[in-house]
């Protein structure tokens, strides 16, 4: 019974986001309000504004440098963690 | 990871393997700017020749060869150059991260300032993410003790 329950919502939530996803743009479409804001200044002026010729690169150091910083801020704190939790001195 | 019967095989492919890792490592890391690479892909490479470097050997050779201190004092070095190059900037009247601004102590222009600027980060992140690799590992298969117990036991 409770596999039953659970079928049927997932069933119901699947159709839910298949009407929802009719309205989302198509794959790889210029025109789409994600490809019109900040993407066009990137691909093209990185080259001359960073001297990079890799975007990837430029957006990832540069334009979203912040980023990156915490990033690297989050795995510095994770491998503290374990060091933290997991290191012992036996005696 | 101690064993008592050592693989000669194993142990003479992985003496001339690891060093070719680490310069690999380095070339992902100098080549980001061109290709697919950066800091986290090159560290972890860089990290994976000490892995290597534990399974083939022990963890000894490892620990000889790169300290306990030393990896701990790596692992805010990277972030720490991260940081101070955006501290730099700041001082030197841009913003937070605005590498162009190097160019007032560099003698370049500010665009290639800006290129410098992302491979000196980029170093921090790799110098970071090597050394949080190789202490996550260490500490995982060991279970913390790095096998001073066994160390200890057998003596």
């Amino acid at each position: 019974m409770k596999k039953l329950i659970g079928i049927v919502i997932a069933i119901a939530v699947l159709i839910v986001l298949m009407y929802g996803a009719e309205d989302l743009p198509p794959w790889a479409d210029p025109g789409q309000p994600a490809s019109l804001h900040v993407s066009p200044r990137y691909i093209e002026r990185a080259f001359e504004e960073t001297g990079v010729p890799n975007i990837v690169t430029a957006v990832l150091a540069d334009y979203r440098g912040y980023d990156t910083l915490f990033e690297t801020a989050v795995i510095f704190t994770a491998g503290v963690a374990v060091l933290m939790l997991l290191r012992r001195r036996l005696p | 990871m101690i064993r008592e019967q050592e693989d000669i095989i194993i142990q003479t492919v992985c003496r001339i393997f690891i060093p070719f890792m680490q310069i690999y490592g380095l070339y992902v890391l100098a080549h980001g700017h061109g290709s697919p690479g950066g800091g986290f892909q090159g560290g972890c490479i860089f990290a994976a020749s000490f892995i290597l470097m534990a399974i083939a050997y022990d963890l000894d050779e490892v620990k000889r060869r790169f300290a306990e201190k030393l990896n701990i004092f790596f692992c805010s070095l990277g972030v720490f150059i991260y940081a101070g190059v955006g501290w730099l900037c700041l001082l030197l009247g841009g913003n937070f991260l605005d590498y162009g601004k190097l160019s007032v102590i560099l003698p370049i222009d500010p665009v290639m300032a800006r290129y410098y600027g992302i491979a000196a980060v980029e170093t921090g992140v790799q110098i970071t993410v090597m050394a949080i690799m190789v202490s996550i590992f260490l500490n995982l298969v060991t279970g913390g003790t790095h096998e001073e117990e066994m160390q200890k036991t057998r003596v």
